[in-house]
């Protein structure tokens, strides 16, 4: 058995670069310092997968070569009037590099899931800014850290070893040094590890944190309790807030979700922001698949804009809420997708993900998806991070280099030569 | 019938069964759930492992009802992100880009009879062309 | 590809050129003595033709200009760039995407820029954003003065040691200088604090801001960079800090045996006299005194341009002042170990008094110092203006009466503190040549850019205006015109730019320095550092480091060190 060492796990934003993989003939045989998300990914690469492309015929799929499906694609989004090229956060940058590409020269609209995800979060930081902070300054500095919305035991299962309350600082070193603070509608996993656990009544976030900003600057709360939180509770919260020396607080979706939206995550800012008057105080938020970041840097650079560019007039164009997929689709406005790294059909809500089922879609994903069941055409691609290289950013915007592991399946090639054969075609080299 | 406030998310068996294969049975068995408050399940008179089925203004699903290890949480209801969980999902924004995928206002109701479907037979139902 | 430049005056100061009629003949990407066969001819009679513009300090990719981007949409809506069948669409103002940012450059005829900061750790976010930045070459200055391990090595005095470590980071990173920003100020930025003068301790280090600049002088020497440190003072951005400038200046004049060994970036920021906001005044005056004396110092001039602006830097304690201040949206980013970053959208106005007297400072020291090889044309971009807004920099340099049209609309108040008003020289096309593009070459240690000799690279830029004929003096709006569209850029022998108008989209090269350390040393020193590395940090030491093929054209210049 052949080890590599330092392997950057492909699951979620913690982007975890110490993983120990074990090879045995072209394949992964063991795991080491991964939690079971990134286990449970590098041992199970090679199930489900989807071995030849395949395009739609009167309603059944046949096998075809590499270029017929190629081929389909470029039919289907050269005429397309305004098709929409969607998911990313699971693959590398250098293909979002192309998909970009791709859609400035058809004229159509990129997004990534951050729109059904932190879109919100990036509307906040858009109005009012965010004080941040990569990781490793949580973990030298910290000794307050609050997990809003976020239940990292189950979606980031290392973060608090790695980065957070049981990691171990240059300045603050022991579990002990730390106050953990977890605000939730539920007791959960996380929250029962905390030192203080806040129950939330749901739905009332921008209240709660509202009131904790007014209580920081100074204020006096005239209710007894704001979303189902004693106002005692609340100024201890606040006073706790001022007095640390270095706090984190970490959110999660249950920000961006319930309705409020980007404002929950503006009132968590501001909190933070004004927290700055007092102390030192950053904010991180907890991004879930392991290259959303890596998506809105890319699209960032290239257009000026994180996610739901439109290029249908010739130059980027972002309006979220009318150029977000959730938008198009629900207006039924788009007539071709192209899916990379993604399974819409699954997480958008049914209504949206039937419409999007009646349009040609053109998908490409190393494994079966409900999405890929109802392509017009599919073509089968690499696992980054397994099967070949890439560039991903960690869910605090630090740049890694994703190793190829093991070869893919035979004829299998990455996400990133796909979209190159298309926009060659699409360019008619 | 109980009324609850319905979350979708992330748990560790969504994330570790989505690895495995969203058709393979143990992601069926994962997924198809929604996890209840002990006292939710007393209300409703049923046992952890009995299927419920769940009504909101946009659709509605048959799952199998879990007793949450999260809890307390009375009143609230939690199902893994999936196909299941979005079929009570309604596609407005509000112009944020955002449906709304926690918070929802649900009505649970006793289903013994009641079938969880798989995803082939979800996807044939509800989707025209398999 | 051949070409002859014909009949056009030449101004290349590195060969003492002034201004004389020549042809310039160009092969294989080079600048030949002569061609023969089949050339193309570039009449530029009546026109002048001068090196490629070098930038030596603008921000324009990374981790901090990508999140002003993302913080400023209402930027971007303003000036949008269609795509067509050369160039990739984007957005312009304050912060241009990647491509567009390209393409302005090289319509003005630059074809080399120096991304003025990058923190180590996010450097990998640099060079992809690079990559996607076509028609100029490029290379990134790395943040240095607040890294954990460079700190604990100068506060042992293990100048040696730091040395190779820096040496190992410019090589991992594909760096190509050391850059200082607030030194100690940025890293007590990690608990919410900062410096104020050069002699304050910065725990838990035992080191001051002095003699981390010392240090990494003498460091600089050791490692034998072709560019000088880079520093971005303590105190920037607050009223008195002329003095903190003067004495970090001075805190290094013991180092130098005759060479300069210093360059001080953005120095409008830093040429600040008064106690306070409404008694502002320059200190250009004394600034200009201690340059023209102390011949071992550079400076570029972070000059003033009133509109839009974006400030960005790792500047992290002035940049939440600035927020204070101005309440507009601010985003902090601390990066671990290193540095910071900060960003806050700022608007210049004519009739504000502060920004007024900004606005004179660096014209009065552009004209107050007398020798052109020691101060640079920069705005900080996008901090204080806007590298567009350079064709409009030159016309001030140029012209006392472009200055006296806007003195004639600034603030009162400011207009009667200034010594602007006084100041009649103005700079000859030479002296442009310098300051945009000789000097800057020379400073960086560029030796194949920004002359016109044999062997240097054929990076041209000829722009339509008669020296003969035209009085910059008067005309000087003929000079802006001029100088905003180039009448040709050609890059690397090829003509890429035709007035204005890109015609061919290219890709430069990333230049880094690839430092030749003694190999005991080097694995001494790495061997001893990785533990500490991997508990400071959140990432391996493997994993940190950038493999060349990451460039999209790598262009390492080879450095004997002094070790």
């Amino acid at each position: 058995m052949k080890t590599i060492n330092n392997v950057v796990c492909s699951f979620c934003g913690c982007l975890c670069d110490d993983i120990e993989v074990g090879i045995e003939n072209n394949k992964i045989v063991k795991v080491k310092n991964a939690c079971s998300l990134g286990i449970s990914k590098f041992l199970n690469y090679d199930k489900h997968r989807i071995l030849k492309p395949r395009i739609r015929k009167s309603n059944e799929f046949i096998n075809v070569s590499l270029e017929e499906a190629i081929d389909e694609c470029v039919e289907i989004l050269s005429n397309a009037s305004y098709p929409i090229i969607y998911g990313w956060s699971n693959t590398s940058n250098e293909a979002l590099r192309i998909g970009v590409e791709i859609a400035e020269l058809i004229g159509g609209v990129i997004d990534n899931t951050t729109s059904v995800c932190h879109g919100p979060t990036i509307i906040g930081v858009q109005d009012i800014g965010e004080s941040t902070s990569t990781l490793g300054q949580v973990k030298n500095r910290a000794d307050l850290i609050i997990y809003w919305g976020s239940n990292p035991l189950h979606a980031h299962p290392r973060h608090l070893s790695r980065y957070t309350a049981l990691s171990k600082g240059r300045f603050v070193k022991t579990r002990k040094e730390r106050k953990v603070i977890v605000v939730d509608v539920r007791k959960t996993a996380t929250a029962n590890i905390a030192d203080i656990f806040i129950q939330i009544k749901p739905n009332s976030d921008y209240e709660l944190l509202s009131a904790l900003r007014y209580a920081v600057n100074n204020g006096e709360i005239e209710q007894d309790e704001v979303a189902g939180v004693p106002v005692e509770k609340i100024e201890e919260l606040a006073e706790m807030m001022i007095s640390c020396k270095f706090g984190a607080l970490m959110f999660g979706l249950g920000l961006t979700m319930s309705p409020g939206k980007h404002r929950n995550i503006e009132a968590a800012i501001a909190l933070v922001t004004d927290l700055n008057k007092y102390t030192k105080f950053v904010i991180l938020p907890m991004r879930g698949h392991y290259n959303v970041t890596g998506a809105n840097n890319v699209t960032c650079w290239i257009t000026g804009y994180p996610f739901a560019v439109d290029f249908s007039k010739g130059y980027p164009y972002y309006n979220p809420g009318e150029t977000t997929i959730a938008d198009i689709i629900a207006r039924g406005e788009c007539d071709a997708a192209l899916i990379v790294a993604s399974d819409p059909i699954s997480h958008l809500p049914i209504e949206s993900a039937k419409k999007l089922s009646k349009i040609p879609i053109i998908t490409i994903d190393p494994h079966e998806t409900p999405t890929t069941k109802v392509s017009k055409v599919v073509i089968p691609s690499s696992y980054v991070g397994i099967e070949c290289e890439g560039t991903a950013y960690r869910m605090d915007g630090v740049p890694l280099r994703l190793k190829k592991i093991v070869d893919p399946p035979d004829g299998i090639v990455s996400d990133e030569e796909i979209l190159k054969m298309i926009l060659s075609k699409l360019r008619g080299d | 019938m109980i009324k609850v406030i319905l979350i979708t998310g992330r748990n560790l068996e969504q994330g570790t069964s989505k690895s495995i294969g969203k058709f393979s049975k143990e992601y069926m068995e994962k997924l198809a759930i929604c996890e209840l408050d002990p006292e939710d399940l007393k209300s409703l008179g049923i046992e952890s492992g009995q299927n419920i089925k769940i009504k909101t203004n946009y659709g509605e699903v048959i799952v199998k009802a879990i007793e949450s290890k999260q809890a307390p949480h009375k009143g609230i209801a939690f199902i893994p992100y999936s196909i299941w969980a979005n079929l009570l999902l309604g596609s407005s924004t509000n112009s944020s880009g955002m449906p709304t995928f926690k918070g929802i206002e649900a009505i649970i109701d006793v289903a013994k009879e009641g079938k969880i479907l798989d995803l082939n037979e979800l996807l044939k139902e509800k989707f025209e062309m398999i | 590809m051949k070409i002859l430049i014909k009949n056009g005056y030449v101004y290349d100061p590195l060969n003492k050129i002034d201004g004389e009629i020549m042809d310039i003949a160009i092969e294989n990407g080079k600048i030949v003595e002569s061609v023969s066969g089949e050339v193309i001819e570039i009449d530029a009679k009546n026109m002048i033709v001068m090196p490629g513009g070098v930038d030596l300090h603008s921000h324009i990719a990374g981790s901090k200009v990508n999140a002003g981007r993302l913080l400023r949409p209402e930027d971007h809506y303003k000036d949008v760039e269609k795509k067509t069948n050369v160039k990739r669409s984007g957005v312009g103002h304050t912060i241009p995407s990647t491509f567009t940012t390209g393409y302005r450059y090289s319509e003005m005829g630059y074809t080399t820029v120096m991304e003025a900061a990058t923190p180590p750790l996010k450097t990998r976010h640099t060079h992809e954003e690079l990559n996607d930045m076509p028609m100029i070459d490029k290379a990134c200055l790395s943040v240095l003065d607040n890294n954990w391990i460079v700190l604990d090595y100068l506060s042992k005095n293990e100048l040696e040691k730091c040395a190779a470590f820096i040496g190992w980071i410019l090589n991992a990173i594909k760096g190509y200088g050391i850059k200082i920003v607030n030194p100690g100020g940025v890293e007590l930025w990690g608990w919410g604090k900062n410096v104020k003068t050069i002699d304050d301790q910065v725990p838990p280090f035992n080191i001051t801001p002095r003699e981390i600049i010392r240090g990494l002088c003498k460091v600089n020497k050791m490692l034998n960079l072709p560019h000088t440190i880079h520093l971005h003072t303590n105190n920037l951005g607050t009223p008195g800090n002329y003095r903190t400038l003067i004495e970090s200046m001075k805190c290094v004049s013991d180092l130098s045996d005759g060479s300069i060994i210093l360059h001080v970036t953005h120095v409008q920021f830093c040429g600040y006299k008064g106690y306070s906001w409404i008694t502002l005044s320059s200190g250009a005056d004394e600034i200009a005194k201690f340059v023209n004396e102390n011949k071992y110092v550079t400076l570029d001039l972070g000059q003033i341009v009133f509109g839009d602006a974006t400030t960005m830097t790792a500047d992290g304690p002035f940049q939440y002042i600035l927020y204070s201040l101005s309440k507009n949206k601010w985003i902090n980013a601390d990066v671990e170990a290193e540095t910071s970053a900060g960003i806050v959208p700022y608007r210049f106005k004519k009739k504000n008094y502060v920004n007024a007297i900004q606005w004179s400072i660096g014209l009065e020291l552009a004209l107050l110092i007398k020798d052109p090889w020691r101060v640079f044309l920069t705005t900080d971009h996008p901090n204080a203006g806007l590298f567009t807004s350079y064709p409009k920099l030159i016309a001030w340099l140029m012209s006392n009466k472009a200055r006296e049209k806007i003195l004639k609309k600034v603030n009162k108040r400011a207009k009667s503190k200034m010594i602007l008003p006084s100041l009649e020289r103005e700079y000859s096309f030479y002296e442009i040549a310098i300051v945009t593009r000789a000097g800057t070459a020379k400073a960086l240690g560029l030796k194949n850019k920004g002359h016109l000799g044999i062997g240097a690279d054929a990076d041209i830029a000829i722009y339509d205006i008669n020296p003969k004929e035209i009085d910059p003096s008067k005309e000087y709006k003929k000079v802006r015109k001029a100088f905003r569209k180039a009448a040709y850029t050609i890059k690397d022998g090829k003509i890429v730019c035709k007035n204005g108008e890109i015609v061919e989209n290219i890709f430069g090269r990333t230049y880094w320095v690839n430092v030749d350390i003694p190999k005991d040393l080097l694995i001494s020193t790495i061997s001893e550092v990785k533990e500490k590395f991997e508990e400071y940090y959140t990432v391996k030491m493997e994993n940190y480091a950038i493999h060349e093929n990451e460039l999209l054209k790598s262009a390492p210049l080879k450095i004997n060190s002094n070790l």
